[in-house]
């Protein structure tokens, strides 16, 4: 068997199979001798053996900071991996830029709004501001998109002649209050009248978050997409570009 | 000035000239509206506090009573007093009870009852900026007694948990490492909140509520840490979204020592109106001037959405903007924190003689402010060994261009809210680069026509350029028109325009004419 085919491997120090790891962490006890023992016991049930504590600082009042070097004794099984794959590619903000560019040629139209009495506006601003959530921008950060954001306490009418007004490519709804399980309402409203004012070729993508959504309900709620907790603006804008241009194009 | 990049002293000039042309239509419109907030915060000077059980702060229901009777437009004050009169009560916070309830109306009085309202007015504002004045007294005698930091620039580190119950022992013990100004980060959408949540809090979204109890109990604690390592500790918060006056006068009120606070931040990146903002913004800084607050301006935000190369400019015309706006609000130089940021791509060749070269403009072009300078975020990756790296040479930089407030970078800037380690191993870097370094501004003298003389020259000259095509336009229109980032901001768009009103014939705020008459 060569190289490159292995199944089975180790971390790689300075030599093959040597399975050298580096890690750091903090303990919550004060700079002594005990202390470093403590830091080899953790490195040694992590797998580690030998482990050499070859940093220990203490931190204000009890606290130690240790960098530990060692051999772990666990392999890893390339065969045993298993990931979950997104069915749409991340793309980073130029990437979606120049597919809506080249092949939309024309500002991508994206309308979102709280709808219903939901006064939240923390998901919806996080997709759509600037400034965006965890050092990622919102969509109106991205020069090919055109965002209207109106805000909340839309009303579903308003948002239908909203979308019709800005011709949406798509249309963000955010969620936050689950009250008598208003969201689903909420949504099964909007979904209900997009597909009564608009025929099924002309509707817009119909795109639903929050932090309580089941992300298999689509189905049921008569939306393409949901997305929970934690959602990015960039896996949003990659989303859009993947339904709207790549797979529609693909299809079509 | 102090003469190491060969400015030209006429560009310079030229350069405040053409911010100040552009800003002063901007003033002319802040001081001919007011808004809920401002209100709101008038307010609260005057003594109203507390909420309803719902939450909501009885300025907000006092305010949006007088609204509903007599309309924004005539300020708040006067029609409160005078309600005050006729129900015979003298607690403000009992009629906004009485007027949440719908058993008081307002009316605008004429005549003597008028007069007796305005003055009644102006006594209770008063009274509160008395009180912000003993706190900016009481400042004075803690930094002599603890002293200041013994270097510059200050180190300021931020503390974020949610819960201040949390941020408290973290942030002493930040200040034991070394920290000289702790900031605690506000919860993920508050700027975008028309009122200002009550009490201690315990849950947010990544960061802590702004609240008045929440300003008190981290001063309080810092007071114990100044008192413990020899030398006064800072506390910084926000004065930005649509609550901007009320965050400025709560700061005054609480002796906090920084806030944010930039012109047109929460128009661009927050969506709200342009009106709104520079209404707010000039009393929220008037607030300030008089508090003794230093304000830290937000060009570093810039930086993360365009170029920070083809883009530097535009960081300097807003210095330059901020600087405008500030001193009309009665600001002196010593209370401008002007931001800039250390956001060019390191893989783009001579970087660092780049920062350096912007890092010295604005050092040059504003002798005499502590300037703020924030670390790298957008091309921090999450190798946090390059971060530590990249992170030493914003130190470095900052050293060797005599900044006044340093934001420690954290390498895990991008992967996680900064662990325990993390800022140790971040105030580590900053002690090493200020001990090793921290003098050589003294001996960083740029070579006559060498690479960054040249390069800040040209950055004046296209700021230059930029505020000449401001001043064909206005500065409300080139907002509108997306000069500023790539947002388009219409003056007649944005959050927070229906709590925007034109002051009519009579309005009346006394902490406007207290404020003013001192400055």
């Amino acid at each position: 068997m060569s190289g490159d085919q292995k199944q089975i491997v180790r971390p790689y120090g300075d030599t093959t199979g040597d399975g050298m790891v580096q890690v750091s962490f903090t303990l919550p006890v004060s700079h002594d001798k005990r202390a470093e023992g403590a830091a080899v016991q953790l490195a040694n049930r992590m797998g580690m053996d030998p482990a050499m504590v070859v940093h220990a600082k203490p931190m204000g009042d009890g606290f130690t900071f240790f960098v530990v070097y060692g051999r772990v004794n666990h392999l890893v099984d390339l065969t045993a991996v298993q990931v979950v794959e997104r069915d749409f590619p991340l793309l980073s903000a130029k990437d979606v830029n120049t597919v809506v560019k080249q092949r939309l040629r024309r500002k991508l139209s994206v309308v979102g709004a709280c709808i219903g009495t939901d006064a939240h506006t923390v998901g919806i601003d996080a997709i759509l501001n600037v400034k965006g959530i965890a050092g990622e921008k919102g969509l109106e950060y991205y020069r090919e998109l055109k965002v209207t954001n109106l805000g909340a306490q839309v009303s579903v009418p308003e948002l239908v002649e909203a979308a019709r007004a800005e011709r949406a490519d798509a249309v963000l709804v955010s969620q936050v209050v689950t009250q008598r399980d208003a969201h689903l309402h909420n949504t099964r409203e909007m979904s209900a009248a997009f597909r009564e004012a608009m025929p099924a070729g002309r509707r817009p993508l119909l795109i639903v978050g929050g932090p309580r959504f089941d992300e298999t309900m689509t189905d049921e709620l008569g939306v393409d997409r949901i997305f929970g907790r934690g959602t990015t603006p960039g896996e949003v804008a990659s989303y859009l570009v993947h339904a709207l241009i790549t797979q529609r194009k693909a299809t079509a | 000035m102090t003469g190491k990049l060969d400015l030209d002293p006429v560009l310079v000039a030229r350069a405040r000239e053409l911010a100040r042309r552009a800003g002063q239509p901007v003033v002319d419109l802040a001081r001919s509206h007011t808004t809920v907030s401002v209100e709101r915060a008038v307010l609260r000077l005057a003594g109203v506090t507390g909420a309803d059980p719902d939450g909501i702060p009885w300025v907000n229901r006092l305010v949006d009573a007088v609204v509903a009777d007599v309309g924004l437009g005539h300020g708040v004050a006067v029609p409160v007093f005078d309600a005050l009169a006729r129900e015979g009560i003298t607690d403000v916070t009992l009629l906004a009870q009485k007027a949440a309830a719908g058993s008081v109306r307002f009316a605008l009085p004429t005549g003597r009852a008028a007069t007796a309202a305005r003055s009644a007015a102006r006594r209770a504002v008063g009274a509160g900026i008395r009180r912000i004045d003993r706190r900016r007294a009481e400042r004075d005698r803690l930094v002599k007694r603890h002293g200041d930091p013994a270097q510059r620039p200050w180190i300021y580190l931020i503390v974020a948990t949610g819960d201040i119950y949390e941020d408290i022992p973290q942030a002493q013990a930040a200040a034991r490492a070394g920290a000289d100004v702790i900031a605690v980060i506000r919860s993920t959408g508050q700027s975008l909140l028309d009122y200002v949540p009550e009490g201690a809090t315990r849950e947010g979204f990544a960061g802590t509520y702004a609240t008045q109890e929440n300003f008190r109990l981290m001063r309080a604690a810092l007071d114990e840490s100044s008192k413990e390592l020899g030398r006064y500790v800072r506390l910084t918060n926000y004065a930005s979204g649509l609550c901007m006056p009320e965050m400025a006068a709560l700061a005054g009120l609480e002796r906090l020592d920084m806030m944010l606070n930039d012109s047109m931040y929460g128009i661009l990146f927050r969506d709200i109106n342009p009106i709104r903002t520079f209404v707010d913004q000039r009393f929220s800084r008037q607030v300030h001037a008089r508090a003794g607050i230093i304000i830290n301006t937000g060009e570093d935000n810039y930086l993360t959405t365009a170029d920070a190369v083809d883009e530097a400019h535009t960081v300097t015309v807003s210095q330059l903007l901020n600087e405008f706006f500030a001193h009309e609000a009665g600001l002196a130089d010593w209370q401008l924190g002007l931001g800039h940021a250390f956001e060019i791509n390191p893989e783009v060749p001579e970087s660092f003689r780049l920062e350096l070269a912007h890092a010295l403009l604005a050092r040059e072009l504003f002798p005499d402010a502590p300037l703020k300078w924030m670390p790298p975020t957008k091309h921090m990756t999450g190798d946090v060994f390059r971060g530590n790296l990249l992170d030493g040479f914003f130190n470095l930089a900052g050293a060797l261009t005599g900044q006044g407030i340093l934001l420690v970078g954290m390498m895990t800037e991008a992967v996680v809210t900064p662990w325990l380690s993390d800022r140790d191993i971040a105030l580590q870097n900053v002690r090493y680069v200020l001990g090793a370094a921290g003098g050589l501004h003294e001996d960083f003298v740029p070579a006559p026509g060498g690479f960054i003389r040249r390069r800040a020259n040209q950055v004046l000259g296209e700021a230059l350029d930029l505020l000449e095509r401001i001043g064909e336009q206005t500065l409300l229109t080139a907002i509108a028109e997306g000069t500023f980032g790539i947002m388009k901001r219409p003056a007649d768009r944005g959050k927070g325009l229906a709590g925007v009103a034109a002051h009519e014939a009579d309005y009346c705020n006394p902490a406007t004419e207290i404020l003013e008459a001192a400055a």
